[in-house]
């Protein structure tokens, strides 16, 4: 088979969704660092979000499968460390699907700027932790509805 | 020593501080106070089990003898551990293991912050990324220190017996050794003692505003980072981290 080009193969990881927040794309998420061709191998850069994230080994099975499924059978997958993952790498797409599903996205003023429901700005912490490393707990004192928060590191 | 004995051993230190003391953190899953700490130790903990995959694998590499991260942690046995005191001691209560935590924390902060800019990349990188997560983890535990420390007379009480008992811990991890000498040398990792000054200073301004005193003795509790002596809690935690490897080696997900 003709070699699919880079630019195919950043379309086919933008339909692998996050296993934790299949709203979004592994490409959103902003962990695909690099896709390039090494001869006849396809190596795909990852870089983890967080270093003890369980999802990470899923995300390589997930670009494994899927990029098997669309015929590539030389693949090598790369994890990268540095420059270390900032959640300044999400799309501008991934930042409106994550409100969308009612997932605030990350502010630099390090907290959410509105309900993802109501959009009110009235709002409280309720934990830095949440479901998932990459979220932490937050309250509406509008809506009183209580909502996950993209951590921005 | 040779600089790759050294840099194993620095290795071993950095992935058993973060594997003992994920361990310790997270035997609180399930029964911390309120659900939101207990989502937030578990995270804690699981952070520190990351960095410690990072930490060990780096280390079976830089040892040649094909151990993985997983091999060094499920088979070794207490003496070969080189993880400082501080992080084996039991949790106690809930205002001990966040006192704990912020004491690691701060001396953690400090010791990353420097490391990456280690003449080694591959540590460089690894410090990098386990910054960030360890910042996150350092303001909430000097948060947490504040507002029980500053809080009613039962928990700043419990805080000050904390700090009173955690103390005598701190300073092993600013003891160096042999081993840091040849590390400092080649630019690869700092002489902790280095560290102490901007330590003292994150610690004693949350200290100050949790309103607990720093106790005047200059005793240190010290044998975990060199192996020379740990105390007879890790075995204890070994029995329970090890024991599906112990009871049925080799096992696999």
């Amino acid at each position: 088979m003709t070699q699919p080009s880079v630019d195919q193969v950043w379309a086919w990881l933008d339909e692998v969704p996050d296993p934790e927040i299949p709203v979004i794309s592994l490409v959103d998420l902003g962990i695909i660092r690099d896709v390039d061709w090494q001869g006849d191998t396809l190596c795909v850069t990852v870089t983890p979000t967080y270093s003890g994230c369980p999802a990470t080994t899923i995300i390589n099975l997930d670009i494994e499968t899927a990029l098997r499924e669309k015929g590539i059978d030389k693949l090598e997958l790369k994890r990268q460390l540095s420059p270390a993952w900032t959640t300044d790498w999400l799309t501008e797409k991934g930042r409106a699907k994550l409100e969308e599903f009612g997932i605030a996205p990350p502010q630099p003023a390090g907290g959410p700027d509105r309900c993802p429901r109501c959009h009110s700005a009235n709002l409280e912490r309720i934990s830095q932790f949440g479901s998932t490393p990459c979220k932490a707990s937050w309250r509406c004192r509008d809506c009183l509805e209580p909502f996950d928060y993209f951590k921005c590191i | 020593m040779t600089k790759d004995d050294a840099l194993f051993q620095f290795l071993l230190r950095m992935g058993d501080n973060t594997l003992i003391l994920g361990h310790r953190v997270s035997e609180w899953c399930g029964h911390s106070p309120v659900l939101e700490e207990d989502i937030a130790l578990a995270n804690t903990a699981l952070d520190m089990i990351g960095q410690t995959q990072l930490w060990l694998g780096l280390a079976g590499e830089v040892e040649g003898n094909g151990r993985s991260a997983d091999d060094l942690a499920f088979l070794r046995d207490a003496w070969d551990f080189r993880n400082v005191l501080l992080t084996e001691l039991p949790n106690g209560d809930f205002g001990q293991t966040l006192m704990r935590q912020f004491l690691f924390d701060a001396f953690q902060s400090v010791m990353l912050n420097w490391l990456q800019d280690s003449s080694n990349t591959r540590i460089a990188e690894i410090a990098e990324k386990a910054s960030k997560e360890v910042s996150y983890h350092l303001e909430r535990s000097g948060d947490t220190v504040i507002g029980l420390g500053d809080g009613t007379e039962e928990s700043h009480a419990k805080m000050q017996a904390a700090l009173d008992y955690l103390w005598p811990y701190v300073g092993e991890m600013f003891d160096g050794d042999a081993v840091d000498a040849v590390l400092a040398k080649e630019g690869i990792a700092p002489d902790p003692a280095e560290l102490r000054p901007e330590f003292d200073a994150i610690v004693g301004a949350v200290l100050a505003e949790a309103t607990l005193t720093v106790p005047d003795s200059p005793f240190v509790h010290k044998g975990g980072r060199d192996g020379r002596m740990h105390t007879e809690h890790l075995g204890h935690l070994l029995t329970q981290m090890q024991w599906l490897q112990r009871a049925y080696p080799g096992a696999t997900w």
